[in-house]
């Protein structure tokens, strides 16, 4: 009966970090008209909520797709230690060549959380603030 | 294509524990959930039905039908139960939120007449939630 039934699994994860929205590409002007107050040279920071969802197989040893303390170790090394209480575009490398929008947040995330070994990665949903979240589900 | 979806909540105990592991792969495996006095939680359940409204009524289906079927099938089994000990349909399963949603799906699947369902979402906790659809579901709309 349960044949053809799809499973995920979804974490939420906080981490809170700085960014200042600024491209290389664009004018000053064009910058300030772009990205309003998020281009403050000073930079300004969010509390960034981060759900990862994963499927796969429940396991029927132990009914679980993977087992958290696994996924959250995981997302701990590879997303919690890189971001939390940093300053996006000064200490992750991915951002020094590309803007640190929620978008690009999300494939960052997405690109590093892809490898977890014991689950299928599904999708990245990141709250930026309370008002507006993002999603990437891959290509 | 309307989606509609119904909340509810219910609270039950439970503990993480499969005979056939040592004491140790118990709690390595299952670490404070393996505490045999069990813990509980008030799980959320969110039930979502597609379908067409009806031209007449304009619904997918009467909410007060869905609300029905949730507390038979859900609230009067699980609501206030040891669900490794009371409820028939997690026997010999670990009652994670997988085979919880899981089960809760087999049980509301057959009973929803008028649309179809779905998607079960069933959080645990703010932070952790299981979702089930049934395989090829149409992505978009009533996904996330």
């Amino acid at each position: 009966m349960s044949k053809g039934l799809k499973i995920e699994l979804t974490r939420r994860y906080r981490f809170a970090a700085s960014h200042r929205l600024h491209s290389e590409h664009l004018t000053k002007d064009e910058n300030e008209r772009f990205y309003g107050k998020c281009n403050n040279p000073y930079g300004h920071g969010h509390n960034y909520v981060v759900e990862v969802s994963v499927s796969g197989d429940v396991d029927p040893a132990t009914g679980m797709i993977a087992n958290l303390a696994d996924l959250d170790g995981f997302v701990e090394r590879e997303v919690i230690e890189a971001f939390d209480c940093r300053n996006l575009n000064e200490e992750v490398p991915a951002f020094r060549e590309r803007v640190p929008t929620t978008e690009n947040l999300c494939m960052e995330v997405f690109s590093r959380l892809r490898q977890f070994p014991k689950a299928r990665l599904e999708r990245i949903r990141i709250e930026e603030t309370g008002s507006n979240s993002f999603e990437y589900a891959g290509e | 294509m309307v989606y509609l979806t119904r909340k509810m909540e219910f609270s039950a105990s439970h503990l993480y524990h499969n005979p056939s592991f040592t004491p140790e792969e118990n709690r390595r495996i299952f670490g404070k959930c393996n505490n045999p006095h069990g813990h509980g939680h008030n799980y959320v359940l969110e039930v979502t039905v597609a379908g067409e409204p009806d031209p007449q009524t304009g619904m997918v289906l009467d909410l007060k039908e869905l609300k029905d079927i949730l507390q038979r099938e859900v609230t009067d089994r699980m609501d206030h139960r040891f669900l490794n000990y009371e409820v028939r349909e997690l026997n010999g399963q670990i009652p994670t939120c997988e085979n919880i949603a899981r089960a809760i799906w087999n049980l509301l699947e057959p009973k929803i007449k008028r649309g179809r369902l779905h998607r079960i979402r069933l959080y645990e906790t703010p932070d952790l939630f299981v979702d089930c659809y049934r395989n090829g579901a149409p992505k978009g709309a009533g996904r996330g």
